[in-house]
């Protein structure tokens, strides 16, 4: 850090360049605290509202910035859909972070909570909102801690224009669906409900309630001070600007990495070390995405629409590395076992029907009357999918879908012989949840 | 003219049924005994029956969508 920048004027340091731009504060250990984030960056560029949003809205959609949850919805639309109503709206900070394969969301709570509070509070600015809303997974221990501490930093210096305030959310993979979060925070459990009306509508204490990731506050932040331009410097036309990804698997060191969107996945794998041994196939997007095989994954860029073609998404940019000569099928039974019982438990064909896929998926992989399976599991495609309250047994689909197509040969050897010649592979992550849902 | 269209909110539906012995052209059940439906516009002639199934569901579970 410059030892020339003068604490607390508006623009202390130029804009980063090249990379790393959400991480340039980033410290391994350490959390940046309030005085340390405003000789970095100066105090957020408070720049108001109207009653169509602020200038800031104008901004991102120079930027071209998108939603780094999942979804990739432009943020400025979203932002001026909830400007747009007549009530005064509010923001939530959406720090659930269900998907096991994950942790970027953590690692910024953690480690740069002002970079998120900041861009929650410009969002909260822009879209004429008077309450910031923050949810932080209960076990994410010291995103908690950093998190607290830093709106009390914040508030003691009266630094944001509007209330700010923490929730906890149980550890559950749809916590953090848009309806299940405002559901929780309206004293509800953290389950999806049903559509409409939608949060940007009718949210939080009914009021037009704008959700967005963590990541994208953090972009807000940065945007917000060195303009569309400059984000734009990085990324493709059509994709500007850099993305956290996750990677793990077969890799020397799992990590979160940023990248310029449209790196090649093989140097996304670089930046976490590198492959451990050859690596036959590619899960992107975590448990609620698709594999890709290697061979066509390698040399793809990290782009919605390189992946989307090739079959895939980039949602919250999860990159796991499969190893080669361990069998896919049965680390995915177990992902989908875990995955049925994420359901909510609300809507019967979610209930049942990934009950019924994740129980074909592992008579598949043991070998029980395997030679029935994939028909029985294209049928249960078919039947479940679009037929729950949220999108969540599309996910599971989607990712069990996929782990048929890329590991087909293996598909081949257990439907003939009810196994492969393939090891068992190291297991997936699965977490166990404490069954709550508040 | 109004063109309807028939959604079942799944988070309420207990499976009990009704909807497909009153509307069976529109509703067919999943090995679960959970309604799936056509998702088009209701023709003019069928809207009575799919009024009668929405009003006869034990959980008030399907809606008529306006469009």
């Amino acid at each position: 850090m410059s030892t020339a920048t003068t604490r607390g004027a508006t623009a202390t340091r130029g804009a980063p360049e090249g990379l790393p731009r959400l991480l340039a504060g980033y410290q391994p250990e350490g959390s940046m605290g309030l005085d340390d984030h405003l000789a970095l960056y100066g105090r957020p560029p408070w720049r108001g509202s109207t009653r169509r949003g602020g200038p800031l809205i104008a901004s991102l959609e120079a930027a071209g910035l998108r939603g780094k949850g999942g979804a990739s919805f432009p943020t400025a639309r979203k932002m001026r859909t909830v400007a747009a109503h007549r009530n005064r709206a509010v923001v939530v900070a959406n720090g659930s972070e269900g998907e096991p394969l994950s942790s970027k969301d953590r690692l910024l709570l953690t480690s740069l909570p002002h970079l998120i509070l900041d861009g929650a509070a410009l969002a909260a600015e822009a879209v004429g909102a008077d309450e910031v809303i923050v949810g932080v997974d209960r076990g994410a221990h010291r995103a908690l801690g950093n998190v607290t501490r830093a709106i009390a930093a914040r508030n003691a210096v009266r630094l944001d224009p509007v209330m700010v305030r923490l929730v906890t959310l149980p550890a559950r993979y749809v916590a953090g669906e848009e309806t299940a979060l405002v559901n929780l925070v309206n004293g509800g459990l953290a389950k999806p409900t049903f559509t409409p009306p939608r949060p940007f509508e009718r949210g939080v204490g009914r009021r037009p309630t704008l959700i967005q990731n963590i990541e994208t506050l953090a972009h807000i932040a940065l945007i917000a001070r060195f303009g569309a331009d400059w984000f734009r410097e990085l990324g493709t036309e059509d994709e500007p600007g850099s993305t956290l990804l996750t990677v793990s698997g077969a890799v020397h060191h799992s990590s979160v990495c940023e990248v310029a969107i449209g790196t090649p996945v093989a140097d996304a794998v670089d930046a976490a070390g590198g492959t451990t041994q050859d690596i036959s196939a590619f899960l992107f997007g975590g448990y609620f995405g698709s594999w890709l095989s290697a061979d066509a994954a390698w040399n793809l860029p990290l782009t919605n629409a390189a992946l989307k073609s090739a079959g895939s998404a980039l949602g919250t940019g999860v990159v796991y590395a499969f190893p080669a000569g361990h069998c896919g099928l049965i680390a995915a039974a177990q992902v989908a076992r875990y995955m049925a019982g994420e359901t909510a438990g609300q809507c019967g064909p979610c209930v049942y029907g990934l009950a019924a896929i994740a129980e074909a998926l592992g008579n598949l992989a043991d070998g029980r009357n395997a030679r029935a399976m994939p028909a029985r599991l294209h049928q249960l495609f078919d039947e479940v999918r679009g037929r729950g309250a949220c999108q969540f047994p599309d996910g599971v689909i989607r990712f069990v879908d996929t782990t048929l197509k890329v590991f087909d040969d293996e598909v081949r050897h257990h439907v003939a012989r009810g196994r492969c010649l393939l090891t068992p592979p190291p297991p997936m992550p699965v977490p166990t949840s404490d069954g709550g849902w508040q | 003219m109004k063109h309807q269209r028939l959604r079942v909110n799944m988070i309420e539906c207990e499976a009990h049924g009704v909807c497909a012995e009153l509307f069976p052209e529109w509703v067919q059940l999943d090995e679960w005994g959970y309604p799936i439906l056509r998702d088009e516009v209701i023709p003019n002639h069928l809207l009575a029956h799919a009024r009668r199934a929405v009003q006869n569901c034990p959980k008030l579970a399907l809606v008529l969508n306006k469009e």
